[in-house]
């Protein structure tokens, strides 16, 4: 039984192509075949995040426009053999692919993998229709701000058009001190207002840029905070109760400081 | 013991709640927003049933969402043009 993921927001930045490097790597490692399929055509990223950016020769466009079968384009990780990347064209723009073209290849993909995960673009537009159109299930990244928030509830309602009915969240970039101190919207929050399954909550985490610089997702670094929450992530796709991180506490001290506004 | 400190020296709301609670009302309008193809539809169908028990001028009728602080409305004014006994049959 092959999975066909989508990983959407909405919103740019909020951190779908790292999600999608990091739970491909993670679903990977624990022994899944995965492919990685990019369609933020024109803006790809998701080469650089899994270290693969020099070993491109084809890419989803030559696929979809049948110039290669999609095994010339596939890239296997270096590490990780069970891992490969779709990559997408840097030069075109996302109107290159549309949704039947995407159907299609994915039909394909299940048949050899396990995981098919999609990195979206931002946006509403037709890159984003292509994008979830194979999906059986779509991952929703959010961040804890007002915009990104609203944005995903967007794209919530955008996927109950297309009538994607398997629905779930990611919350990236937490930061436990603000949430600590009411300055930052906190998991009850949001899951009161957007009411879908959350199966993950990822802190912010300096060790997610300083991996992103190497071309290795956190997921393989132990220390990461963020990469325990992926593991976490990786965990629950597969089916295993594993329950949400609690974030270390603020010291007496700094609470200190945020009573007398320092 | 804490809020109390923070009360005393006068501490605004924290952003987090500020920002749980504008995002209620923002998302309300969001939900409800309407195509104006949607809000047609509507017109025509509420003309149809009122107009099944009322005599009303489909020309003076009126609808539309009113948005509100904290909600949404769908007011419609609809003149009655004629009442009979009974309702119209
Ligand atoms: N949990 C995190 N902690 C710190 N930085 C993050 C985290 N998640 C994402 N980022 C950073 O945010 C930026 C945007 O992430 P990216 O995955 O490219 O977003 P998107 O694909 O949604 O546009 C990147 O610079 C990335 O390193
Ligand atoms: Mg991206």
């Amino acid at each position: 039984m092959s999975e066909v993921i989508v990983i959407t927001s909405g919103k740019g930045g909020v951190g779908k192509t790292t999600t999608t490097a990091n739970l491909g790597m993670g679903l990977a490692m624990r022994g899944k075949n995965v492919v990685l399929v990019d369609t933020d055509t024109g803006l790809r990223n998701l080469d650089l995040l899994l270290g693969l950016e020099n070993r491109i020769m084809y890419d989803l466009i030559d696929v979809t426009q049948g110039r290669v079968p999609y095994k010339k384009a596939l890239v296997r990780h270096k590490k990780v053999e069970n891992l490969f990347l779709l990559p997408t064209s840097q030069v075109k723009d996302k109107s290159a692919v549309n949704p039947e073209e995407l159907v299609k290849l994915c039909e394909e993909l299940r048949k050899e993998f396990d995981y098919i995960l999609i990195d979206c673009p931002a946006g509403i537009e037709q890159g984003f229709q292509t994008a979830i159109a194979a999906a059986d299930v779509a991952i929703v990244v959010t961040m804890p701000e007002i915009s990104a928030v609203r944005d995903a509830d967007k794209i919530i309602g955008e996927l109950g058009r297309a009538d994607k009915e398997n629905i779930k969240l990611i919350v990236n970039r937490i930061r436990p001190q603000m949430v600590e101190s009411g300055d930052m919207l906190d998991m009850d929050d949001i899951n009161d207002i957007l009411s879908i399954d959350c199966i993950g909550q990822v802190p912010d985490d300096k060790m997610v840029i300083t991996s992103t610089n190497r071309g290795e997702p956190c997921i393989t670094m132990d220390k990461s905070t963020a990469g325990q929450a992926y593991r976490n992530i990786v965990g629950r796709l597969l089916g295993e109760k594993v329950p949400f991180m609690t974030f270390p506490k603020e010291g007496f001290f700094s609470r200190l400081k945020h009573v007398f506004g320092m | 013991m804490l809020n109390a400190l923070m009360k005393i020296f006068g501490k605004k709301e924290p952003s987090g709640k500020v920002a749980r609670d504008r995002l209620k009302v923002v998302l309300i309008h969001d939900r409800a927003s309407v195509s104006p193809e949607v809000m047609d539809h509507l017109r025509r169908d509420i003309l149809d049933v009122v107009g099944r028990y009322l005599d009303i001028n489909p020309e003076e009728m009126d609808i539309s969402l009113a948005n509100d602080e904290d909600s949404v409305a769908l007011v419609a004014n609809i003149p009655v043009t004629n009442l009979r006994h009974g309702g119209k049959r």
